[in-house]
């Protein structure tokens, strides 16, 4: 697994797109820094950045790239290797090249600012922690799309559509099932159904750090629980990380019967 | 010669008391050993002095101008029986006591210090800890209260009092106090002309500041942090709020500054900083906000209703979750050249003001003021596509609520 893990990891390191993302959030860092000159400000802008090209771009490229080493992968397939490590390997290289590139271009031009100077450094780190766990997120989904479709248009229109659902049309709908029902109690519903889409739940892991304050104005006394103190924290952080385990499980267990 | 000498002996007549004051000195191995008998034993402008130690007093009634000052913080314990302090004469000082242990009351207000129908008082330097009120003045004037550190320990609002009081009091001068964990940090009920300056107030379970049907009153340069709710200012005319910092104040009903029926007030060069809510305002008239900072707090300004002809000038709003929440259609409350850090406009003919409006009330902020638990959905892709869209044609709030001039750069 591990060496198909580095072919994987350094054929994309050697493509052009690792580049290109590379340099995209390299730019954008610097810009971002040089037109706001302060972190604080940036940092809200980066919030948007990630949490909805992070997931688009984690889709897109897993998509992409299995797609086209389908014909390695079932070169490989031929080979006395357990599946499971065929597409694991696949995974993690693309999933840790795109994490790599994200975690790089956005840490230089915020070092060279004056990061660690600042006490917005939490908030950064917190910022890149969940940009890395979407973009493990997507690719995981991306990759089970693509394995339970052969033909590619299909897959790739589920793919993009997975993430328009989750980026946007699920809040819409989490907006109007709470404007209907805003007469029963819906702090909890409101709670849980964040912790149904890793997009939200990587939301409203920034928001307790950058809008503590406003959440706290609301009145229920399981928000008051969630928010002003560490547990919404942890419980946020547990469930990315379910987030990313139940996909990629899923991977391995369809990989091994398929029949290709 | 000879007028002089009868002048100099006129002087030394009129102010006699004064220049042959005696000291009286207290201790535990003195002549007089508690305060009470000290008061007893003084004449009129003598000077108590009392020597560190810990006297075991209360319901000490001055009732003659005195000057009573404490060596190295002699202790007064209370022993939780009653008032400990009451003065009833004019011309009363009162400098560097330690007292503690005041009695608690659900009938009537036991306070460290009261000072009742007085005038030309000064009480500095005193230390107040484990207290129900702390300095209580009625119906006082031209007084001052310095330096004075309060620190209760009060758990529930129904069993705890205020740090610093004022009732039907007017000319005080309150100065540089530190309160920290009572009801109220500083009450004002029908008093006017009250300068109320440096003071830290922090950590109280109500308010860092309070004032009800108090007219003509300044306060500047004050810290408030972390308290139930910053300053509330309710039922009150032409009252200057210069300087201060609002800080911290989280919670439901939280916020930095409440105004409710104020008219004529100038909000001044204030910073609120992480409160839920900056400013709440309520029914409140002809109040001028300039040059004030609103840095990161959950909303900046809540117009709650019936507030008209207030002005918003040169005021930076900076990273607030909403800058401002409005809950009518009707606005006549002028925002102009502020600097609002969510603008995203442009500024092409450069004279320093964006050249398109902005619109500082957003459909969201409409959207949580209805459903509250949809605060999970702040800055979310869904909720920037209808804000734009809103942004484009208002339809659910104010349409001419807009800053035509928005400033580019925050004002130092």
């Amino acid at each position: 697994m591990i060496k198909i893990l580095k072919y994987s990891f350094y054929d994309l390191m050697r493509s052009r797109w690792s580049y290109v993302y590379f340099l995209f959030y390299l730019l954008l860092g610097f810009v971002l820094l040089f037109l706001n000159n302060e972190l604080s400000k940036a940092v809200i802008t980066l919030m948007n950045v990630i949490i909805v090209l992070v997931p688009l771009i984690g889709t897109i490229f897993g998509v992409m790239y299995y797609y086209n080493s389908k014909e390695f992968t079932e070169l490989l397939l031929a080979q006395p290797i357990k599946r499971s490590s065929i597409f694991l390997g696949q995974y993690f290289g693309v999933a840790g090249s795109l994490t790599m590139s994200l975690v790089l271009g956005l840490g230089i031009p915020f070092a060279l600012y004056g990061l660690f100077e600042s006490n917005a450094i939490w908030d950064f780190s917190l910022l890149l922690i969940t940009g890395a766990f979407l973009t493990l997120i997507f690719t995981a989904v991306a990759f089970n799309i693509a394995l339970s479709n052969e033909n590619r248009i299909k897959g790739f229109g589920y793919a993009v559509l997975a993430w328009l659902f989750l980026a946007v049309i699920y809040d819409g709908l989490f907006l109007m099932s709470l404007i209907v029902f805003e007469e029963y109690p819906l702090d909890s519903f409101s709670l849980v159904a964040t912790m149904f889409n890793p997009i939200d739940l990587s939301r409203t892991l920034i928001l307790l750090k950058l809008d503590i304050s406003a959440l706290l104005g609301y009145t229920g006394a399981i928000f008051k629980q969630f928010f002003g103190t560490n547990l919404g924290l942890v419980i946020s952080i547990c469930t990315l990380l379910l987030w990313t385990i139940i996909p990629v499980w899923r991977l391995g267990y369809v990989a091994k019967r398929k029949d290709f | 010669m000879g007028k002089i000498s009868v002048l100099v002996g006129f002087v030394l007549l009129l102010f006699g008391n004064h220049l042959w004051a005696r000291t009286i000195t207290v201790c535990n191995t003195c002549e007089v050993k508690t305060i009470k008998e000290g008061v007893a034993v003084a004449a009129d402008y003598d000077t108590l002095l009392i020597k560190k130690g810990t006297y075991r007093e209360f319901n000490i009634q001055v009732n003659k101008p005195l000057t009573i000052i404490g060596e190295n913080y002699p202790v007064i314990d209370g022993e939780d029986q009653g008032e400990i302090f009451t003065i009833v004469s004019n011309n009363v000082t009162i400098d560097g006591l330690y007292i503690i242990n005041v009695g608690t009351s659900y009938t009537s207000d036991y306070a460290a210090i009261r000072v009742v129908k007085s005038e030309n008082f000064l009480i500095q330097n005193m230390v107040l800890e484990k207290l129900f009120f702390g300095i209580y003045l009625e119906k006082c004037k031209n007084g001052e209260v310095y330096n004075n550190k309060v620190i209760g320990d009060a758990v529930d609002e129904y069993n705890s009092g205020n740090g610093i009081q004022l009732w039907y009091s007017q000319n005080i001068v309150v100065k540089n106090n530190i309160v920290q964990h009572v009801r109220d940090g500083i009450y004002l009920e029908f008093s006017d002309n009250i300068t109320i300056e440096n003071n830290i107030s922090s950590d109280n379970l109500r308010y860092g500041l309070h004032f009800m049907f108090s007219n003509d009153d300044i306060y500047k340069n004050n810290t408030f942090e972390n308290n139930g709710a910053g300053v509330a200012v309710m039922f009150s005319k032409r009252i200057k709020m210069l300087g201060n910092t609002f800080k911290k104040n989280w919670g439901a009903a939280s916020f930095g500054l409440l105004l409710k029926e104020i008219n004529d007030a100038e909000i001044t060069g204030n910073s609120f900083e992480e409160n839920t809510i900056g400013i709440s305002i309520e029914g409140s008239n002809r109040i001028n906000y300039s040059k004030n900072n609103f840095i990161k707090n959950g909303w900046a300004i809540k117009v709650r209703g019936a507030c008209y002809t207030n002005t918003f000038i040169h005021n930076n709003f900076m990273y607030n979750s909403f800058d401002l929440a409005y809950n009518s259609n009707l606005n006549d409350n002028i925002f102009e050249e502020n600097y609002w850090s969510n603008y995203t406009g442009y500024d092409l003919d450069r004279n320093g003001t964006g050249d398109i409006p902005y619109r500082p009330v957003k459909l969201f902020s409409y959207i949580v003021n209805r459903t509250p638990e949809t605060i999970i959905l702040l800055r979310s892709l869904f909720m920037d596509i209808i804000d734009f869209s809103e942004k484009v044609s208002p339809v659910f709030t104010p349409d001419e609520l807009v800053d035509a001039k928005p400033l580019m750069k925050k004002i130092k």
